[in-house]
């Protein structure tokens, strides 16, 4: 286990295009539900107890189980109906393996994986364990929408960071249901959805006009 | 309260449905009802109890063989209620529709009430070349109240392979549930699953709601509303049986 390689993968600067998403935070400020810090407080509570969960888990199995990246990856289609949300978290799948490809030797894989089997691939690659693996997962789930969120609503990045700092507690207990989660069959691991994440990733694909890929 | 009912649906030869089994227990109790009408057979459930409340354990088992058509409705919405401090109750519905066969699984909503604490775990199994459509109406509190807990754990797999896995978790103990990400306020929820032939077609629903294409053969529509009017207005329309259910025509993905 190395920290500064976790932080490395956990990194928002490391090249993988995460800024071009804002995890589904831009139709909902469009439709008038996050409109500032507190609006913004309970999307990510409930994005990290729904799709965090579900994709530090699958992270974490992912670091874990390197030889079921294919049973995976079909699970994790299962529990994303929306095509919108398949194809944003396919296209950063391939982005962060494109990044990890230069950092660490990854086992072969799909070429555009889901993002949580993608990051499990380079947490496996790196030596990192699955808890760090669901770990990095999570954080990622909310500091990518928070920065967004900043972006979107020009909200004030102190109040943001300090959201982010009272929501870390939360994210490491959920890191740690995944990590302890991960070995299950893959029809047990966890599955909880967000019902307007699905439909708001399926609006947004039909605007003409967004600064947010997803 | 411990209760188990079981319904056995089968072609009976003549281009129609006989029910083979047709078991209950209150509070799940099973009416056949109306006549046979282009081969379909409708059964309504009929609450004979209050509740569900904490500590039940319910369980519901339906079999669809080849070529039967099996309509399953309800005469109201079910009420979770807390009852006596318990652990939740649970409502375990299985269902397995055979190549050819076709169900439709389209009850009156569940409500929620303050203090209550549900599961509904709902394992679906559609064989190659039968149809399905399954449908959940979730609203959180009765009116004025907040939501009481629930927890639907589905799973519905076609061919052998799992299409559509989810759960929905809202009230205490599911941490952002009214937050922007998962029902934003909204007090009704609403998913249809449609697996097989006469899929409804992808796109947007309403101002809340989707049509979205599965990653295997089959379609999801979810609509989220300030009360169950919304819902119903949005899935309503995709719910309407078209005749006849083309049976062998091939998914389309």
């Amino acid at each position: 286990m190395s920290l500064a390689t976790l932080l490395l993968l956990a990194d928002g600067r490391l090249p993988s295009g995460g800024h071009a998403h804002s995890g589904g935070l831009e139709p909902q400020i469009a439709a008038g539900r996050v409109r500032d810090v507190d609006g913004l407080a309970g999307f990510l509570r409930g994005k990290l107890a729904t799709s965090g969960l579900v994709s530090a888990a699958f992270a974490a199995a992912a670091c874990r189980r390197t030889r079921q990246w294919v049973d995976l990856d079909g699970g994790l289609d299962a529990r994303t109906p929306s095509p919108a949300l398949r194809k944003a978290s396919r296209a950063q799948g391939r982005a962060l393996l494109r990044a990890g490809r230069a950092m660490w030797p990854i086992a072969p894989i799909a070429r555009d994986p889901h993002q949580p089997i993608a990051l499990g691939a380079l947490a496996a690659a790196a030596g990192l364990t699955p808890a760090e693996a669901a770990v990095a997962a999570a954080h990622s789930m909310i500091t990518g929408s928070a920065s967004a969120a900043v972006r979107l609503l020009g909200l004030d990045p102190y109040a943001v960071h300090a959201l982010l700092a009272r929501l870390a507690p939360e994210c490491d207990r959920i890191a740690a249901v995944a990590a302890e989660r991960s070995g299950d069959p893959v029809d047990d691991l966890p599955a909880v959805g967000a019902p307007l994440l699905d439909i708001g990733a399926e609006h947004h694909a039909t605007w003409e006009v967004r600064l947010f890929a997803s | 309260m411990r209760a188990e009912a079981r319904v056995v649906a089968e072609a009976d030869g003549r281009g129609g449905t006989r029910l083979a089994v047709l078991r209950g227990e209150s509070p799940l109790l099973l009416r056949r009802t109306g006549p046979l009408v282009d081969g379909w057979v409708t059964v309504h459930l009929v609450g004979g109890a209050a509740g569900p409340l904490r500590g039940d354990e319910l369980r519901l088992d339906i079999e669809v063989g080849p070529g039967a058509r099996l309509e399953m409705l309800s005469v109201a919405a079910s009420l979770a209620l807390p009852g006596r401090p318990a652990p939740p109750s649970v409502l375990t519905v299985t269902a397995s529709v055979a190549t050819g066969g076709v169900l439709r699984w389209l009850p009156e909503p569940l409500i929620a009430a303050a203090g209550c604490d549900h599961v509904v775990v709902t394992r679906v199994d559609v064989a190659d070349g039968g149809s399905l459509l399954w449908r959940d109406d979730l609203v959180c509190g009765r009116h004025e109240e907040t939501s009481g807990a629930v927890l639907a754990d589905t799973m519905i797999r076609y061919a052998g392979v799992t299409l559509y896995r989810h759960e929905l978790a809202v009230g205490p103990g599911a941490p952002g549930w009214d937050g922007a990400a998962v029902l934003g306020g909204g007090r009704a929820v609403g998913t249809l699953v449609a697996v097989g032939a006469d899929l409804p077609r992808p796109g947007i629903a309403g101002p809340d709601a989707a049509v979205m294409p599965l990653a295997g053969p089959g379609m999801l529509a979810t609509a989220v509303g300030d009360d169950i009017r919304a819902v119903a207005a949005a899935l309503g329309p995709l719910c309407r049986r078209s005749r006849p259910v083309p049976l062998l025509t091939p998914a389309s993905g």
